[in-house]
């Protein structure tokens, strides 16, 4: 670098020789702030979405970077929110970054007193033989005046108002194939 | 509104701008009241009393749209002889049974309308000790049972598929015993002043509603009404809404522009899991779920709940198209599409029966899938000993919340009711996937189908439900592969093949979506319900969202931008059903068909084209003409003339009165919510007759009118969080905005129990005593009732010990008593005492509270 | 150079169209931008505050870890007031006034009559004093003593209190007043004559090419001389990094002709971003619209370019006097007179060299 080059880029030298002489604004702006930009700009995809908290159901464009959520923002296409977004709808990029965010699985054993790991395999594996086995327990054929009921009491189910539709629809008929008639949802409350 | 629909708001505020009014009627002064033109305060529980009067006030002023209402109504059909109002009954309608706590609706039936009792019990409530009676007693309970579920398992025709006939009318509406003369006189004592006793608001206050509401509606104005669980959330709560309906359709607001009765739901996806059900209750598009009594096949099921006119005609098509999505190539005419595959009902398996099963051992398992029972439903103590009484439980959820953790550190340890070493059950918590790593539809409280784009790969073990519920159902179709039990028959022969994706196996979403629309023989998508058939030759798994893959195109992910498209927007997303953006929008055009007036302009009939056209795609069919008259003897939708607008009714009329399809009366009534602190001034009757208690230690219930539990208590929810926090209190950015649990008292109530702003006070009710930091404030307002003064404590629910906010919960203090027709708990009004400090810790805690059972008389509490 | 000071060349103080020029960027910079919040539309969801966080990744506040997560006890806010973690600030305030006096804009109907706020036993959510343009910060808090709960066993005897018949319903309701609760998002004014950037002896501080004033964070070496020079009390130091920090405007949004993430997220458009001569033009006659539906009451704050900071890049539309919602009636650079100060001081100085050229002068004797 010469010295003229290092000189013209002190802000003391472009505050003293340009149009800013109070040093207030373009003389003293510093090299990072010129080049700083939109984190957004260089996202790799926008991919588009649906807020996850109430019903109303706004839109969101997702930002994507290196495979991990960079920011979201109200999708201004939207006709139901117009790119607009409540405190919660705005905390979104904070839900699926969450520091606090649980990824492993957890188990607690019968009586235990602390958590364990469990690998996802061996728990899907475990809960499909507790699934069989309380399904047999709770199984009834018939009422006891011989009505089929070709059912399970053994088990239920309760799920939250944010799972996708696809994803009810497997519940429901997964249960249904069981025989397990115990399916609730938030909806009920 | 403003409160917990901010973005929705926009268009409040937008409307508002354009010279709406905007009125908010809430025991509260929230964020809505305070943009509002005129907030009326107003007593939680009080609803019924409120619609009533505004009922009254249309009927004997004369405000209604006549030519709507006798076009598009039941009011000029005449009541049946036999009916007995709550005028002449001291508050009850007529068929009430004080033994059984229920109602038989056969007096309620239209003159000239056979009603066929059920042939064979009811789909729901069915108990043994009710089976010995005699055959006329037992077909009156058989009755009653079935009114009790019809609206719940809302499916289907309900018991209007009983009711064969046409009623007589008076078109002129002067008949003493016509719908619009009985709904007159049932409403005739709700005058302004009644209402002002009983809700506590000004004479004056409620004139200007009714004035506000009966000027804006008619040919060139409509009034739209907006609620939230402040509705559902009672004991009478499904009249709430009908009282609501039976307001709007007299002032003609139903199916026209900017009018209607607008549920905002809560949750991303809260309608989408009723039109798709995880209920109990329910098969997926609002088909009943089979019951063991009057089901023994698929036609004795369609001759029960399928109606032989309008569009639940057509539910053989709906069913057999479910039928064989789901068991395919397994389903044949033969065995009857393999109805036999389902399993059956026999009595209320609501979550409230389930957890009480729980806690009497009578089921072991439990999966709760992105929802926090332990804090987030009523009674906490009694979902928390249900948790505790099970052999295994699976949560699966993205935050640590307390139903995973209820066996750690719950209240219960707290106060040693409870060891963790005593506790017997298995957890699995398994992390999930978020909304941004899954591809799926969500359907918003609009009926609107959205689909989402996954954006990125969920971390370490953390996968979606789809990815979840179709692995589980492998292995378990795996272990039990080559059983020869009929047991397994349906399980086996299930169609379980979805394609996968990814190093995860993740099932393809739109593969389902694909399944749920449904296909035609050659395995084409269909475009519409309309195409649906009996002969197995149509498969569909939820028969509104047939059209949703319209062409083979994934409708819910169109985007085209708002600003591209007209006020409708029709373009984004996909609205069930057939993509109509307000449904029954026939009745936005006269008997003739033209629009009620160039503003009010929606749908309307083409004479030149000879269709049905407008902003909307008209939720009639196309090319039906208004003068259309049904032959005798029509079936299906045949059997609705060019009139009858609302097309899944039997007879294509809104039901001002209702002589079937609820389990608590054919007209809003009010009673008392359960825990009031007032006598009910309008009745004698203090509380619904027909509501549903659980009597159980661990769910006592505080004496109507007790002394000691003096003050009124709601709860709500706050912007800035999100119902029982776990996607809320675990973040900073929220947690910081309202970062504990509060209670909003008056500055007068405030005085009366020496509590001081930003200090602590104690709740007290039957169930438990809770803690919670004292904001004092004039937006709570006493009113006066009667000749008593009754305070109102504000509770915001959102509370639990896990993540970075914490506090007590405040659905511990709720007891669980519900409405008849939907098992839902009656959690928006309920009594308390309030004192000021802390609550006691430990032990300490359950003398406390029993010392007050004590006071006020309660049997005493426990876990048994 | 001294010219400067005496503002032939620069200005900092009375009316200045162009401040972007003023601060040395040619003549073809963006136009000046800001935000026009109109509070009769804001719904207090405080999305605002949010979204600014989530995109400027400013962290959770409090003074300290224990204040996190407590209630201030100002009604629903529990920010308190602008800082160096917290660049939007919605304010609310809580009031009852006499039946039938509360307007359209805000609840009730039109009636002109005006405000007569009654003491209800606290405090509006804003700064609650402001003296001299300098506002306090507002020390109401929880109880320390109250946050820490009982140990097991060491319960209150609450026992003790049971009611007795007849104790509740003593106290009657007073139907005479109306509850008014104003809601207001502050932000940092972008004042077009700004103190902290006037005194700001690093240049961290600076007006950008769209007239916005911005703290770079790689300059600022956290003297704190910006955050008393303030009229507002927005700027601040923060305790871990020793920064100072406010609203960017996002100015890092701004090169990519994005909007700012709060109005962008401001569900019903309180929150209004865009050129300031179009803004103005907005404001002007969104209060001719309320004005003429009666809200007198409805007025503009920071819109003067005559003001006593030249009128701010950030200004507002207020339902009553800006003192209820904490913000100054009068705010005045506090660098007006600096250039007086600093002539004065160049003659005191030039005074004083001659003094002491004499002394040695005089000790070479």
């Amino acid at each position: 670098m010469g010295v003229r080059t290092w000189l013209g880029e002190w802000p003391m030298f472009r505050q003293a020789t340009g149009s800013d002489p109070l040093g207030r604004g373009s003389a003293v702006q510093s090299p990072r702030t010129q080049a700083l930009g939109s984190r957004t700009a260089d996202a790799d995809e926008v991919v588009k979405s649906v807020c996850p908290y109430c019903a109303v159901g706004c839109g969101q464009n997702v930002y994507v970077r290196d495979g991990r959520v960079t920011q979201i923002e109200g999708d201004p296409d939207s006709p139901v929110s117009r790119g607009r977004l409540c405190p919660k709808g705005s905390a979104s990029t904070s839900l699926v970054t969450s520091p606090s965010r649980v990824t492993t699985v957890r188990y607690r054993r019968p009586y235990g007193t602390e958590w364990e790991d469990l690998d996802l395999d061996t728990a899907l594996d475990m809960i499909a033989d507790r699934v069989i086995d309380a399904r047999r327990k709770g199984w009834q054929d018939t009422d006891d005046e011989g009505r089929v009921l070709r059912r399970t009491l053994g088990f239920s189910s309760l799920g939250g108002a944010t799972l996708d539709n696809e994803e009810n629809y497997l519940i429901k008929k997964l249960f249904m194939a069981l025989g397990a008639i115990q399916v609730e949802n938030q909806a009920r409350i | 509104m403003a409160e917990a629909h901010p973005v929705g708001f926009q268009w409040v505020m937008e409307a508002k701008k354009r010279g709406a009014t905007i009125i908010h009627v809430d025991p509260r002064f929230t964020r809505t009241s305070a943009v509002a033109d005129l907030h009326v305060p107003f007593r939680a529980g009080a609803d019924i009393a409120f619609l009533g009067g505004l009922i009254n006030y249309v009927l004997s002023e004369g405000k209604d749209f006549r030519e709507y209402v006798t076009t598009f109504t039941n009011a000029a059909d005449i009541v049946g002889e036999d009916f007995v109002d709550t005028e002449d009954m001291a508050g009850i309608f007529s068929g009430y049974n004080a033994e059984t706590g229920r109602y038989d609706p056969i007096s309620w039936q239209l003159e000239g309308v056979d009603y066929e009792a059920p042939a064979a019990g009811m789909r729901d409530h069915w108990e043994p000790s009710l089976r010995e009676q005699s055959e006329e007693r037992e077909r009156s309970e058989k009755r009653e049972h079935h009114a009790a579920m019809a609206s719940d398992t809302g499916g289907g025709a309900g018991d209007a598929a009983n009711a064969t006939g046409s009623p007589k009318r008076d078109e002129t509406l002067q008949h003493p015993r016509c719908v619009y003369q009985v709904l007159k006189r049932h409403y005739s004592r709700y005058t302004p002043e009644a209402v002002s006793q009983v809700c506590g608001m000004s004479v004056a206050e409620f004139l200007r509603v009714a004035q506000a509401i009966t000027e804006n509606s008619g040919r060139e104005r409509t009034t739209a009404w907006v609620y939230s669980v402040g509705w559902t959330h009672h004991s009478v709560g499904a009249q709430y809404i009908r009282g609501a309906a039976i307001l709007q359709t007299l002032l003609g607001n139903i199916g026209r522009p900017g009018g209607g009765i607008l549920a905002l739901r809560g949750h991303a996806s809260i309608q989408g899991s009723t039109d798709i059900p995880t209920l109990y209750d329910l098969l997926p598009g609002y088909i009943p779920m089979p019951n063991a009594y009057l089901h023994t096949d698929l036609q004795s099921f369609l001759d029960a709940d399928a109606a032989k006119t309008g569009f639940w005609g057509n539910m053989d098509t709906y069913m057999v198209s479910l039928l064989k999505a789901w068991w395919g190539d397994a389903a044949t005419a033969e065995n009857d599409w393999a109805f036999d595959y389902m399993p059956r009902l026999t009595g209320d398996h609501g979550t409230y029966g389930i957890v009480r099963d729980q806690i009497d051992k009578l089921t072991y398992g439990y999966f709760v899938v992105g929802e926090n029972p332990a804090i987030g439903h009523a009674n906490g103590k009694m979902q928390r000993l249900g948790l505790a009484n099970l052999e295994w439980l699976v949560v699966r959820d993205m935050q640590m919340i307390e139903t995973a953790t209820f066996w750690k550190d719950g209240p219960e340890i707290e106060t040693e009711e409870m060891r963790t070493e005593d506790i017997g059950t298995e957890v699995f918590f398994l992390p999930c996937a978020n909304h941004t790593e899954k591809s799926g539809t969500f359907t918003n409280t609009q009926r609107l189908l959205q689909w989402r784009r996954e954006a990125v790969h969920a971390p370490g073990d953390a996968r979606s439900e789809l990815h979840f519920y179709f692995h589980l159902g492998k292995k378990i179709r795996e272990k039990l592969a080559g059983s020869t039990d009929e047991r397994d028959r349906p399980l086996l022969d299930l169609t379980w093949d979805y394609p996968t994706f990814g190093i995860h196996e993740e099932p393809v979403p739109e593969s389902v979506l694909g399944e749920i629309n449904g296909y035609d023989a050659d395995g084409n998508p269909l475009s519409s319900y309309t195409q649906l058939r009996a002969d197995g030759s149509t498969t569909a798994g939820c028969w509104i969202y047939t059209g949703v893959f319209a062409d083979g195109v994934n409708q819910a992910d169109r985007r085209k931008p708002g600003s591209e498209q007209d006020w409708v927007a029709a373009e984004w997303g996909w609205a069930w059903p057939a993509n109509r953006r307000t449904l029954y929008n026939r009745a936005s055009a006269d008997a003739q068909g033209r629009p009620w007036s160039e503003r009010k302009a929606y749908v309307w009939w083409d004479a030149e084209q000879e269709k049905w056209t407008g902003h909307d795609i008209p939720d009639f069919e196309a090319t039906k003409p208004p003068s259309y008259v049904p032959e005798d003897g029509a079936t299906r939708q045949d059997a609705l003339s060019g009139t009858d607008a609302f097309i899944m009714q039997t007879d294509g009329k809104a039901w001002l009165y209702a002589p079937a399809g609820l389990a608590d009366g054919p007209m809003p009534t009010h009673y008392e919510p359960v825990e009031s602190p007032v006598a009910n001034l309008l009745h004698e009757q203090q509380d619904n007759p027909a509501l549903e208690r659980i009597d159980r230690a661990w769910n006592r219930i505080n004496p109507s009118q007790s002394e000691v539990y003096p003050y009124v208590f709601l709860t709500y929810r706050l912007t800035e969080h999100h119902t029982a926090g776990g996607m809320s209190r675990f973040l900073g950015y929220l947690s910081e905005l309202q970062p504990e649990f509060f209670c909003e008292v008056s500055p007068a109530l405030a005085a009366e129990r020496n509590l001081e702003h930003l200090g602590w006070a104690t709740l007290i009710s039957a169930r438990t005593a809770i803690e919670a930091r004292v904001l004092v404030t004039e937006r709570m307002k006493p009113l006066r009732i009667g000749d008593q003064v009754v305070h109102q404590i504000g509770l915001p629910y959102h509370w639990g010990s896990n993540g970075l906010s914490t506090g007590d919960p405040a659905n511990d203090l709720l007891g669980v008593v519900m409405d008849p027709n939907v098992h839902i708990q009656e959690s928006k009004v309920a009594t308390c005492d309030i004192q000021p400090g802390r609550r006691p810790r430990g032990p300490a805690l359950l003398e406390f509270v029993e010392a007050y059972r004590r006071k006020a008389g309660v049997e005493p509490g426990g876990n048994t | 150079m001294w010219d400067a000071f005496s503002g032939a060349a620069s200005s900092l103080s009375g009316p200045l169209p162009d401040p972007t020029t003023d601060a040395g960027w040619s003549g073809d910079h963006p136009k000046r931008v800001g935000f026009f919040t109109d509070t009769s539309v804001c719904i207090g969801c405080k999305a605002c505050e949010v979204a600014c966080k989530e995109w400027n990744l400013v962290p959770d506040d409090g003074t300290d870890a224990s204040d996190l997560y407590r209630l201030t006890g100002m009604s629903y806010d529990n920010t308190g007031d602008l800082g160096a973690s917290s660049w939007r600030h919605v304010a609310f305030i809580e009031d009852v006034r006499p039946h039938g006096s509360a307007t359209a804009a805000h609840g009730g109907p039109p009636s002109g009559v005006p405000v007569d706020s009654l003491a209800t036993g606290f405090l509006p959510s804003g700064l609650p004093a402001v003296t001299d343009g300098a506002p306090s910060t507002p020390t109401l808090r929880a109880p320390r003593d109250a946050a820490t709960a009982p140990a097991p066993g060491e319960t209150v005897d609450l026992l003790a209190l049971l009611p007795d018949t007849g104790a509740h319903g003593q106290q009657t309701p007073d139907d005479e007043r109306d509850v008014r609760w104003l809601m207001s998002s502050d932000v940092c004014k972008h004042c077009t004559h700004a103190g902290c950037l006037d005194v700001c002896p690093t240049g961290a501080l600076f007006r950008t090419e769209y007239g916005t004033v911005v703290v770079q964070d790689d300059i600022c070496n956290g003297c704190g001389y910006c955050v008393p020079s303030c009229p507002y009390g927005v700027i601040d130091v923060r305790e871990d990094d020793g920064g100072a920090h406010k609203c960017t405007l996002c100015y890092d949004r701004l090169g990519a002709g994005m909007e700012p993430a709060c109005a962008k997220a401001c569900p019903t458009n309180s929150i209004q971003f865009g050129d300031l001569d179009e803004l103005q033009a907005a404001a002007d006659a969104r209060l001719a619209e309320l004005h003429g539906r009666g809200v007198t009451e409805a007025r503009l704050y920071g819109r003067d370019p005559d003001d006593g900071v030249g009128g701010d890049g950030a200004f507002f539309l207020l339902l009553d006097e800006p003192e209820v919602y904490g913000m100054p009636p009068e705010p005045i650079v506090t660098t007006r007179d600096l250039p007086e100060m600093w002539r004065n001081a160049a003659l005191t100085a030039v005074g004083l060299g001659a003094a002491v050229v004499a002394a040695f002068w005089g000790g070479r004797k």
